[in-house]
């Protein structure tokens, strides 16, 4: 059989399957044709392949491609900050596959259309985009919008991320209507009237800094109530970016009740505490939910270590330079997170002991996957080609120049991390290459 | 003798030995204001601008004046006036300034932290005239100073701030400066208007005016800001007064030699009642001019000015 690609001397980590072992794969027609026990494959086939076409991941890990489920294209609206071109250019980097996209755009992804539009871009991009529709219209948290429309133009889920639905009424309905779909429903839980015109954490650091706090408080109360919304309504409720030790608690107790709750994590919140403000004042650093305390930095990593926590989702938020230079309460919220998210979580979570790297792999691909209802990506015969090639031990320094975002607001620019992606696979085509 | 550092951004992790060199060679500077000609030549061809975001009078002018008293060229840059309105960014405005070559810039804005960007993107010295509610260096320096002039050492002094501590940098300020001095710090107001976990601060914590009082050298009365009422912060000017306002009789339990200062501007009747803003124990004059003296201090020291040279030739 003569093949499109080859991916030799891997080992292969699938964790949906439970396994791992060394491999090599023979991709055709966009689907892994072939996976070959050591040996299995000549050299004579080998040698018969364009030197182009085999990826030699000697050293590295064959895994399924990873998948993020909570990403900011800015397109329609601001495609000076990112466009879906460059933002699956971003994703392809960073390993990823699939990723949703949140429906903060301008116009909002509220209608049919605005999905159509995104999609259809996508197409000639470097990634699989799914949008993630508003749960309201105009992400007003007043009317519920044509959530039934939006599904039937492919949206995953539906939220209305960067504002939590503060009418707890509306989320009620929310939950009740969008069962009919099996979607869930995602939220940005930070009570508005708590966080008021807060910019960081509340804390020791914001009382010294004599900036506006915003209180851990606001996240676990707006978390409790959409889980006992949730619990109501017996629909499927997934928490957006959890940062609290009182929010994950919630998660746990939710999940030991019954109640259909899932969450992720951004890779940020389980790296980052915000008593860095105070030494450097960076802009990057201001996020919502905003970087929070030791202490709940590392309830979020026991969060993740108990199974809390399904899954980790950068929240890839792009800003101008020109948006983000300016004073720490001037500067919009969010970082980018695509390009840095496998190395961080290796560097952060599997190097430390608090996650096996199989472990790392269900939350970076099949479990977010299964949350949003897609199929996960697998590693056997007959499975469409969605893989994701990273060498796990090596080092290298977060540079600004190397992203492919069209934005570079990182907080991590100039830090030393371990892991790379080597090559990013999908539908046997190759997206991204390290050379 | 030098500074340790070439700016002045806050009183938090300034070394001891830097506040006290400050306030010696303010006394030098306390000495000038008092001759009919209140000028020496130290910052002669210096450049200096006042950069203001925010609005002030008072210390704008103080800074003005310490600066034309040192024979630095001084001009002042007030945000409502300028290019900011027409939507030039910071970075922008102060590369445009330093492109003039000036030496120094004293900067208030609403953001805390301004200072600090500042001496990311400018060569020029800063210092900080007040950062939202993060710092005011020179005002918590005026006021030690101050104390300094009546009690001769700060060591042992015990400090009273009273009022909206919560928002207020004149606070921030006068606690790390003091605590380094080894002065004992209280702060005392509604609950509403303390800092979060204030008591990491290491001050002693009161939210009843009578027993903060207790055993106090320096009241130090900040103004309340009519904006906080309109928050929610407190129900109302009167019961503000009511609660924590500083009137003759709340004073009968501090120590004798006691000491009333506000930073101005006051409201008479909120949180300080006439009789106690105009009594003998009262310094807030002295404040005033003080803050002259100091300031000038501040500027002489981190202009870099040849050290052998006194300020008072």
């Amino acid at each position: 059989m003569e093949f499109d690609l080859l991916i030799i001397n891997g080992q292969l980590i699938d964790s949906g399957f439970g396994f791992s072992k060394k491999a090599d794969v023979g991709i055709k027609d966009g689907k892994i044709a072939k996976i070959f026990e050591p040996g299995k494959l000549t050299k004579k086939v080998i040698s018969a392949m364009p030197k182009d076409r085999v990826i030699d991941a000697t050293g590295a890990i064959v895994t399924p491609g990873f998948v993020d489920i909570h990403v900011h294209f800015r397109e329609p609206g601001r495609e000076d900050k990112e466009t879906i071109q460059s933002g699956s250019q971003a994703a392809a980097a960073g390993g990823f596959t699939t990723v949703c996209c949140m429906p903060n755009t301008s116009p909002a992804i509220d209608n049919q259309e605005t999905v159509k539009f995104v999609t259809s871009l996508a197409e000639k991009g470097d990634c699989r985009v799914f949008c993630i529709g508003a749960i309201t219209k105009n992400r007003e948290g007043k009317e519920l919008a044509e959530i039934g429309d939006l599904v039937k133009a492919g949206v995953v889920a539906i939220s209305d991320d960067g504002d939590y639905v503060q009418d707890p009424n509306v989320m009620r309905r929310a939950l009740e209507y969008a069962k009919m779909f099996t979607v869930p429903v995602i939220t940005h839980a930070e009570d508005e009237y708590l966080v008021g015109e807060g910019v960081m954490n509340e804390s020791y650091t914001s009382s010294k800094l004599g900036m506006v706090g915003r209180p851990a408080v606001a996240e676990e109360i707006a978390v409790i109530r959409d889980i006992k919304l949730a619990g109501l309504a017996n629909s499927h409720i997934h928490i957006a970016h959890i940062s609290t030790a009182g929010a994950v608690e919630a998660v746990r107790r939710g999940k030991a009740e019954g109640i259909k709750v899932t969450a992720e994590v951004a890779p940020h919140h389980f790296t980052l505490t915000d008593e860095l403000i105070e030494k450097v004042f960076d802009t990057n650093l201001r996020v919502n939910p905003p970087i929070r305390s030791e202490n709940d930095r590392q309830a979020v990593i026991e969060g993740l270590a108990d199974g809390t926590i399904d899954c980790i989702a950068t929240d890839h938020a792009p800003h101008t330079d020109e948006e983000k230079d300016t004073t720490f309460d001037g500067a919009p919220p969010g970082m980018i997170g695509l390009e840095t998210s496998l190395a961080l979580s290796i560097t952060e979570l599997v190097d430390k002991g608090f996650l096996t790297l199989p472990d790392l792999l269900s939350k970076m691909s099949y479990n977010p996957a299964q949350i949003v209802g897609l199929t996960p990506n697998r590693l056997g015969e007959g499975e469409t080609a969605d893989l994701t090639v990273f060498n796990p031990d090596k080092s290298w320094v977060v540079k600004r120049d190397k992203f492919k975002s069209k934005s570079k607001n990182s907080p991590f620019v100039g830090r030393k991390l371990k892991g790379k992606v080597l090559a990013t696979i999908m539908e046997g085509r190759v997206t991204f290459q390290n050379k | 003798m030098k500074l340790s550092t070439r700016h002045l951004l806050g009183l938090e992790g300034t070394p001891k030995k830097d506040l006290e060199l400050i306030l010696d060679t303010a006394v030098s500077f306390r000495e000038v204001l008092d001759r009919p000609i209140k000028k020496v030549p130290p910052l002669r061809g210096k450049t200096v601008v006042n950069l203001f975001y925010e609005p002030s009078t008072r210390t704008r002018i103080s800074f003005d004046l310490a600066e034309k008293r040192l024979s630095a060229d001084s001009i002042s840059f007030s945000a409502s006036t300028s290019s900011v309105k027409k939507g030039e960014s910071l970075k922008d405005t102060v590369r445009n300034i330093e492109a003039m070559k000036i030496d120094m810039v004293v900067v208030r804005h609403k953001s805390p932290g301004v200072p600090y960007y500042l001496t990311q993107c400018m060569e020029a010295n800063i210092i900080n005239a007040g950062d939202g509610q993060h710092e005011h260096p020179t005002q918590g320096l005026l006021d030690i100073f101050t104390m300094r002039q009546k009690y001769k050492k700060i060591k042992g002094l015990r400090v009273l701030l009273v009022g909206d501590i919560k928002h207020s940098r004149v606070a921030r300020s006068n606690i790390w400066g003091l605590q380094t001095l080894g002065a004992s710090v209280a702060i005392c107001g509604p609950t509403t208007l303390l800092p979060y976990e204030a008591e990491k601060m290491g001050v002693d914590i009161y939210t009843n005016i009578d027993e903060a009082m207790e055993g106090v050298d320096v009241v130090n009365i900040l103004r309340i800001q009519l904006e906080r009422q309109e928050a929610g912060l407190f129900p109302s000017q009167r019961e503000y007064t009511n609660l924590f306002g500083i009137s003759r009789e709340r004073l009968k339990r501090l120590n004798k030699n006691f000491t009333i200062m506000h930073p101005g501007p006051m409201n008479r009747g909120v949180e300080i009642s006439n009789e106690v803003a105009d009594s003998k124990e009262s310094v807030i004059l002295s404040q005033v001019t003080n803050g002259q003296a100091v300031r000038m201090s501040v500027l002489y020291l981190l202009s870099g000015v040849d050290e052998k040279e006194t300020p008072t030739t």
